[in-house]
């Protein structure tokens, strides 16, 4: 029988709550494929709660953040609320901050790959560009 | 003159010299100005916008540009020291020199990726990652995590027969030398190294790690040996083309200097062997 660490009774709690969140993820999902998407491209919607995390993926008409905008190419991605910034390749794939240099088939699989190099550390704010 | 060294062939004195010069930089505050352009220009280099630094033709001058203004950074310190280059098809596992403590350290432990040794290690208190994507404040790396294999010599050699420089769209779909020497197609050169490091490397933050000097100085190598393969081969496109520095366009941050200024390393600096 392991001990628990802090951080890993902290992330099982955070797995129970978002379990929730998960749930109603999948709802909307539901929906998203049960109606016509507006674009016929582009990712779906994604809400789930991935090594204890919450992750989301959404199209994003509003520019995203802070200037930089439409990285993101109308898709943002959320961990534990904090936008990730995201970047979509040429030939489809997807590139974040955290993992710049190797390109994934979509925005959940960056998402993932992103909590996974995290290691539990949390993202920092997305700063403004350089004037 | 400036001669750039094979990092495997470094003195004891000319290693502790890079690394004094570098945590010399990194204490005034001067070396966190090279990670926060860096992040800046890989967050908005966009494949259908304005692109510079990457994923673009002008990826290899602009870094040509950003290496040298980083080297002479490093010379204001110290007259004496020359960046290094990383020849990875060579030093290709985490037992090379390269990762000793007396050079750059080596990879990071299991737990949390915290490179534990080496000048540029946290507890040494001498290297806290300030600019940063996550909260994490010591320097990570994962070398070649989950059996991650390094570019090849032959894989190198075969980027290096393409012809052509870069080509329409001129961005990470490109065919030709740049894109694949970059990595977003075929083989993978670059970018793979990037990965294979991991930590900060793997981020847009990558200058954060101190390899990143040795493994762009032999990126920036592999452009002067692939030009004197091909000496009719130009940089391309010449001009005219819109979201892409041309020939003769001025590349930010620095307004002042063309990708036709940066053709001819050898106003700056030579190589220990010839291309």
């Amino acid at each position: 029988m392991t001990t628990l660490t802090r951080r890993r009774a902290l992330g099982v709690a955070a797995s129970a709550a978002a379990g929730l969140a998960a749930g109603r993820a999948l709802t909307t999902s539901d929906r998203a494929v049960a109606a016509p998407a507006h674009r016929s491209t582009g990712p779906d919607t994604f809400d789930e709660v991935y090594q204890g995390r919450r992750i989301q993926g959404a199209p994003s008409h509003t520019g995203g953040h802070h200037g930089h905008g439409a990285h993101g190419d109308g898709y943002a991605v959320r961990i534990d609320g904090e936008e990730l910034h995201l970047m979509r390749n040429a030939d489809g794939t997807w590139i974040s901050v955290i993992n710049h240099y190797e390109p994934l088939a979509t925005p959940r699989a960056v998402a993932r790959a992103a909590v996974r190099e995290l290691q539990g550390a949390t993202l920092v704010p997305l700063a403004p560009p350089l004037a | 003159m400036t001669v750039r060294k094979n990092q495997a062939q470094l003195t004891a004195t000319e290693k502790r010299r890079f690394t004094d010069a570098v945590l010399e930089l990194k204490r005034t505050g001067r070396y966190d100005e090279f990670v926060t352009t860096h992040n800046a220009f890989i967050m908005s280099d966009t494949d259908n916008g304005d692109r510079v630094g990457h994923r673009s033709p002008s990826f290899l001058p602009w870094h040509r540009r950003f290496l040298l203004q980083f080297e002479q950074a490093l010379q204001a310190v110290d007259p004496e020291v020359a960046l290094p280059y990383w020849d990875w098809t060579t030093d290709r596992t985490p037992r090379a020199s390269l990762w000793a403590p007396d050079f750059l350290g080596g990879t990071g432990r299991a737990r949390d990726g915290q490179v534990m040794d080496g000048p540029f290690a946290r507890s040494g208190n001498r290297f806290t990652v300030s600019v940063r994507v996550d909260g994490r404040d010591f320097l990570r790396r994962a070398l070649g995590a989950g059996g991650r294999q390094l570019p090849t010599r032959a894989e190198v050699d075969a980027v290096l027969a393409m012809e052509t420089y870069d080509m329409p769209p001129w961005n990470s779909a490109s065919d030709g030398f740049r894109n694949h020497l970059e990595g977003w197609r075929g083989a993978n050169l670059h970018n793979r190294v990037h990965v294979w490091v991991g930590g900060q490397m793997g981020t847009g933050a990558s200058p954060n790690d101190p390899v990143f000097w040795l493994h762009h100085a032999f990126i920036d190598k592999l452009w002067a040996d692939w030009q004197a393969r091909h000496p009719g081969s130009p940089y391309l496109p010449a001009g005219g083309t819109p979201n892409v520095v041309d020939l003769n366009d001025t590349m930010r941050p620095w307004n002042d200097v063309t990708p036709a200024d940066m053709l001819d390393h050898t106003r700056h600096y030579t190589y220990d062997t010839a291309a």
